[in-house]
């Protein structure tokens, strides 16, 4: 054992504000689906990932997974820290460990964790390191940092809550998105389960067969999410997007950095097939563009 | 084994909602009934390896049971890090179970052999693994492991003993035959104690089995040896030696010999039976005795 053990802290923020479910136990649902947005929490973030990172020059939208982080926790996920063990919250995988600052930042600023701990990024003593581990941070759904493991675990997760009556196939009353049945009639289910992947991250076979066969599996409560800021070596030829179409997914690409396409995108599944966002941001190897946070900026790292 | 393990497996899916079978084609035939009764719970994810490790994390991360299936080849060398990361890392544990360990397949060649599939589990873990003697055994070994959360390893043998030994679930060492006082203790797991006891006829030997040699009872080993003058034979049906470094360790605090039987460690680039492999590596009663007089004796 870690001669750290973390548990859950009384949140530094308030809650996010909700009008869903709200008078629901949290034992028993997740909380509410699909939040309005927030005008003001979104500016929070800066001065959380300096924290992090330590860098003042680069603008937080440096970070390509920040828009997206910042969406799912603020618009879409049903989970919030008063609901991080509910069996029926939807859950949010970051299968692509690399570069995990936005994540902390987001999870600080919707009160998952103390702001406290973003400055000690990897410290002997930190929750918080270079990937994240399930185990030290409430909230995190699973370690990662090697890629092409998180689609897997998020389809037995899937598998796992469909097994237990905790999500079910929906029927196209659910295309809002994520509404599930627990803002309606108290129903516990509706959960649903979304995994951020790199573009360089799918260069690993292990994503494929997950690919297949969520597909094949019609899985229309998975969402997968892929950064796309062109970093895979050799490319995605025909659009990576394909290699989910061709398998059965929906498909949507759209800005990275637009909250409201990124909104639609997220809450865009069918209710038949699992469901892929492609948010496009800036190339991270282009010569002129600011590098994400990473320990050296190289793709030697596997930064993906 | 396999028949017993499509039994009780099928048995827990009726009888456990929380029980969960994941496939990787290898047996999707046997557990077609079960399948057609719980299609939500029996999942065969195709021939995709990691995919089926990581699926049994995902679904133990929702607290289900997961019940991963295939040859051991597949199931263990293939899908080390999903082992290692999807279960282990995310402190989550599944019931992996093995056909196809070491040379069981000896006609299909070294790309269906898993020798070292105990060891691997050693670097990873802590992982209890069952290795199961007879059919019988297989049944209680998996109703107990489906029982709780733990990682759990249940190897099961194309061969075995004609009867079933070991003292149920227990994993302690039962000794099967008994020497004279301060005789050398050979140790036999699972599917080698009917060899191992064709080959120590005759000798003063005491010989103790177990079917769970993780966690190993260093206990029993120690109270079965001599106290000033230990001397431990292992046999082992997975690579030679997988166990030494425990039974170092449980004599650490005095001199002892020991010698680790069990499959080599070369690619030997031969098809054959298994009861060739057995004695091309020395496992076969003959090998077995030879190994063991020259060492009690020396």
């Amino acid at each position: 054992m870690p001669a750290f053990v973390a548990s859950p802290v009384a949140a530094p923020h308030p809650p996010p504000t909700t009008t869903g479910s709200t008078a629901h136990p949290p034992t028993s649902t997740a909380g509410s689906a699909t939040h309005p947005p927030t005008d003001t929490g979104y500016a929070a973030l800066p001065p959380l990932l300096r924290r992090i990172t330590g860098d003042e020059k680069h603008e937080p939208s440096a970070n390509s997974t920040l828009d997206v982080l910042w969406v799912l926790y603020d618009r879409i996920l049903r989970i919030s820290p008063q609901t991080v063990d509910a069996v029926d919250r939807d859950r949010f995988l970051l299968s692509k460990g690399h570069g995990p600052a936005a994540y902390y930042a987001v999870l600080a600023a919707k009160g998952f964790i103390p702001d406290a701990w973003l400055d000690d990024l990897a410290g002997p003593d930190s929750p918080l390191g270079h990937h994240p581990d399930r185990l030290l941070v409430p909230g995190v759904e699973i370690g990662s940092g090697s890629l092409g493991h998180g689609l897997g675990l998020g389809v037995g997760m899937l598998l796992g809550l469909r097994a237990q009556g905790l999500t079910y196939q929906s029927s196209g009353a659910d295309q809002a998105g994520g509404a599930g049945g627990v803002g309606r009639a108290g129903r516990v289910g509706g959960a649903r389960v979304y995994v951020l992947v790199g573009d360089a991250e799918l260069d690993e076979g292990s994503n494929h067969e997950a690919i297949a066969y969520a597909g094949s599996r019609q899985l229309a409560e998975l969402t997968a999410i892929v950064v796309d800021n062109d970093s895979a070596t050799h490319g995605w030829p025909g659009g990576l997007a394909s290699r989910f179409s061709v398998n059965g997914w929906t498909t949507t690409i759209v800005d990275g950095r637009d909250h409201e396409a990124l909104t639609d995108a997220l809450t865009g599944h069918d209710g038949i097939r699992p469901h892929l966002v492609v948010a496009r941001t800036p190339a991270k190897y282009a010569a002129s563009e600011p590098g994400e946070y990473t320990t050296s900026g190289s793709k030697e790292n596997g930064h993906a | 084994m396999r028949d017993a393990f499509t039994r009780a497996a099928t048995g827990l899916l009726d009888d456990d909602p929380r029980t969960a079978l994941v496939l990787a084609d290898i047996s999707a035939e046997a557990f077609a009934p079960a399948a057609r009764r719980h299609p939500d719970r029996v999942l065969n994810v195709g021939i995709r390896e990691q995919l089926m490790i990581g699926v049994s994390g995902g679904l133990a991360l929702t607290g289900l049971r997961a019940i991963a299936h295939s040859y051991a080849p597949f199931l263990v060398d293939r899908a080390y890090e999903q082992i290692k990361l999807d279960l282990d890392h995310q402190g989550v544990g599944a019931v992996l179970v093995s056909i196809g360990g070491s040379y069981d397949a000896a006609a299909e060649g070294r790309t269906h052999m898993s020798p070292g599939d105990v060891a691997l589990l050693d670097t990873a873990g802590p992982w209890t693994v069952h290795v199961p003697g007879h059919p019988d055994e297989v049944g209680p070994l998996l109703r107990a492991a489906a029982g709780h959360d733990d990682a759990v390893y249940l190897r099961l043998a194309a061969r075995g003993n004609h009867s079933p030994h070991g003292d149920g679930v227990s994993g302690r060492l039962v000794t099967v035959r008994r020497g004279s006082g301060g005789a050398p203790v050979v140790v036999a797991v699972g599917p080698m104690l009917d060899a191992t006891l064709d080959a120590v006829a005759g000798l003063d030997v005491t010989v103790a089995y177990t079917n769970t040699p993780r966690p190993f009872d260093v206990t029993g080993l120690r109270m079965l040896v001599d106290y000033v003058d230990p001397v431990v034979v292992l046999v082992e049906p997975y690579m030679a030696g997988t166990s030494s470094h425990l039974v170092g360790a449980a004599l650490a605090d005095r001199p002892h010999r020991l010698m680790s039987l069990g499959v080599g460690r070369e690619d030997l680039h031969r098809y054959g039976s298994a009861a060739d492999h057995d004695r091309w590596h020395g496992l076969d009663p003959a090998g077995l005795r030879g190994s063991v007089t020259r060492f009690v004796t020396g």
